[in-house]
């Protein structure tokens, strides 16, 4: 019984970490103002570059960093359709979910002979008791990324709410006009909160090659980016709800694994999100939490 | 001179095709740094589009359900709503068919019709309840549809693990009756006579060694339908109205909550379409277990919004779509250059698209130039 439990959450917070860490950047770009639908193909692109980069060099840190950058490189990308040109961010964020799946799979055929499924890593990320010399066989042996995903929690909420900084942030996606008379810059603010959902997003999508399977395939990200997207509603806007939110769902993926078959369907299980999202959004009704001017762009002196 | 180029920038068709362009050089940037050649490579994915009589009915074949998810994704947008949920409307519309291809026995012909009808309906109804869920509650139809695209997905592998949806020992449902398929002389070209017929005639013969089916006769129809239905009707008037300007078709009368709903139920009831028009008439016949979404409604929306949300416009660009798809394997066969360099060329024109209000704004800048000038 007690080892069915410590199981339930090794699995729970092995599938949660990629999507805290895409949830959060989900968070702080909806909190400055840019909507990010594209977190998918960001992350598709940041699987792969992690699983490649930690092939070619070994290292698996250098690589989980590499696959972070990935994913801000086509963040960067959004971010200057949506804040600078103003296009439609949505528009934007599809074009992204074409080109991140796109470019990974390429650049997976360029490096392992035309296959879409990379060689695997011989060096993952690290489980925490290994790092401290505890050769532990202990299921509770959670990787290093799962530590990473909820510290990263616990310093957005700071950074977001007890920071003038987080502040200034909260002020670009709830009033733009009035955060540029207080002398906050708006662009730049967006700019770098936007780079940062694909740094994080990426860095969710390396944890999956390179902390829970140690591969890159075509349907390694399918459907975490949108999981993500969903947290972030669920969770309202904020780094810690989020993360409970994609708790919630890693531990309906834990249910399909430990039931295994018995009782609920694991496909209705795999809905679970999504539904749970559309009745919280029902529930929320009239009083929508979402940053206020999120997606829309910001025209310096427009009323 | 000034002049023409101004009123040149100021065309929708201009971002596009400038779109298109910019596609193909970031395409052959990426080919040279991969080190193949672009002409080379380019001139395989052309011979796999054009240099065969069946790669060609092929392309025609891959475009039908991408003219009707594009049509989706355009009635929405002339309604100023955005449809990301196309994708699954189409799974609705693929369920039904092989719902009620399998279990329903019907005679010829009306088999076909009945099951159309009843994909649209289903669809429709998926679409709609997007299209309340915004009336009533306020929720974006963005959000609700991303959301019911996985709902839909999770749907479909949830009937297919029911005991007796699935087939022994496969992934997928059984096939439709033949009853309910739309196939162009799927018998005759395996009989005999067929078979001889098809050896003597190259051109014919080779268009029927593909999965030759009505489903283009139902998209372009409805592509036609949608078009006259928006410009030439009262109905469709108010629709683009409420798309337009919400508040002022309030003040005009129009029940603006109504007409949302019914403009996600058609929308919904299009890409259904596409999804059922695929299962009867492509082989192999039946739906099965989704690892992930296939890409018909994603794909839509790019061909929707290439053609401008133009419905006419939607044949074209379908087709355009399905022939670099179709084309790219042969790139890949041939050159060795991975055939996902074609999603990245999409990508690369969705985003160009999505920017291309610039070029208004280029026009407007050159006018107040030339103002200041004169």
């Amino acid at each position: 019984m007690l080892n069915t439990i410590i199981l339930a959450v090794s699995i729970t917070l092995m599938y949660s970490a990629p999507l805290i860490f895409s949830a959060l950047g989900g968070v702080i770009t909806q909190k400055s103002g840019v909507d990010n639908i594209g977190i998918e193909g960001m992350m598709t692109f940041g699987a792969f570059v992690g699983a490649g980069v930690g092939y070619a060099t070994g290292s698996p840190w250098f690589a989980f960093l590499m696959g972070g950058l990935a994913g801000a490189a086509l963040a960067f990308v959004h971010a200057f359709a949506a804040i600078t040109l103003r296009a439609s961010q949505i528009i934007s964020g599809v074009a992204l979910n074409f080109i991140g799946p796109g470019l990974a799979l390429f650049l997976c055929r360029l490096q392992f002979d035309g296959a879409t499924q990379s060689v695997p890593v011989s060096k993952k990320m690290p489980n925490v008791l290994d790092l401290f010399g505890i050769s532990s066989q202990s299921l509770l042996n959670v990787n290093i990324t799962v530590v990473i995903a909820l510290l990263l929690t616990i310093l957005m909420a700071f950074f977001l709410y007890k920071t003038k900084w987080g502040l200034r942030i909260q002020a670009c996606g709830e009033h733009p006009a009035a955060a540029d008379t207080l002398g906050v810059n708006v662009y730049a603010v967006r700019y770098v909160c936007c780079t940062l959902s694909g740094l994080l997003a990426g860095l969710g999508g390396a944890s999956m090659t390179l902390g829970v399977v140690s591969n890159f395939s075509p349907s390694v990200i399918s459907g975490q980016g949108f999981i993500a997207l969903a947290a972030v509603i669920f969770g309202k806007w904020t780094p810690h709800g989020a993360m409970a939110a994609c708790l919630l769902f890693g531990f309906a993926q834990a249910l399909v694994v430990v039931l295994g078959g018995s009782g609920i369907p694991s496909q209705l299980l795999a809905m679970l999100p999504y539904l749970l999202t559309l009745i919280v959004l029902v529930l929320f009704v009239g009083r929508s939490e979402a940053p206020k001017a999120n997606g829309k762009p910001y025209v310096k002196g427009e009323r | 001179m000034t002049k023409t180029l101004e009123k040149v920038l100021r065309k929708p068709l201009t971002g596009i095709l400038i779109s298109v362009v910019i596609g193909f050089l970031i395409g052959t940037v990426i080919l040279l740094v991969a080190g193949f050649n672009p002409g080379s490579a380019y001139a395989a994915m052309f011979r796999g589009i054009f240099s065969k009589p069946k790669y060609i009915s092929q392309v025609i074949i891959n475009a039908t359900p991408l003219i009707l998810t594009a049509l989706s994704v355009s009635f929405a947008a002339k309604t100023g709503l955005f449809n990301i949920g196309a994708e699954g409307q189409y799974i609705m519309g693929t369920l039904a068919a092989a719902l009620i291809g399998y279990y329903v026995q019907l005679p010829p012909v009306i088999h076909p019709i009945f099951i159309l009808l009843c994909a649209m309906l289903f669809g429709g109804l998926w679409g709609a309840l997007a299209g309340w869920l915004k009336t009533k509650f306020g929720i974006h139809e963005v959000i609700s549809t991303i959301m019911l695209n996985w709902i839909a997905l999770y749907l479909n592998n949830y009937i297919l693990s029911l005991p007796g949806v699935k087939k022994q020992g496969a992934q997928a449902s059984n096939e439709i009756l033949t009853s309910a398929r739309t196939s162009i002389l799927w018998d005759w070209k395996r009989s005999d006579a067929g078979k001889a017929w098809v050896a003597e005639h190259p051109v014919l013969g080779d268009i029927l060694k593909t999965d030759l089916h009505w489903g283009i006769l139902i998209a372009l129809v409805a592509a036609v339908v949608i078009w006259f239905f928006l410009k030439h009707t009262t109905k469709g008037y108010a629709m683009r109205a409420v798309g337009q300007n919400p508040n002022a078709s309030r003040f005009a009368g129009i029940n603006v909550n109504r007409n949302t709903v019914q403009a996600m139920f058609i929308a919904g009831a299009l890409a259904a379409l596409g999804g059922a028009v695929q299962i009867m008439g492509t082989n192999s016949f039946r739906i099965s277990v989704l690892p992930s979404h296939e890409g018909y409604g994603w794909d839509g929306l790019s061909v929707s919004l290439l053609a401008g949300s133009n419905p006419l416009g939607c044949i074209l660009s379908a087709l355009m779509f399905a022939a670099l798809k179709y084309g790219s394997s042969t790139m890949q066969g041939d050159v060795g250059a991975p055939s996902e360099i074609i999603n990245i060329m999409i990508g690369v024109i969705v985003l160009c698209i999505a920017l291309s209000s610039i070029y208004p704004m280029i026009a407007d800048s050159l006018k107040r130039r030339e103002e200041m000038h004169a």
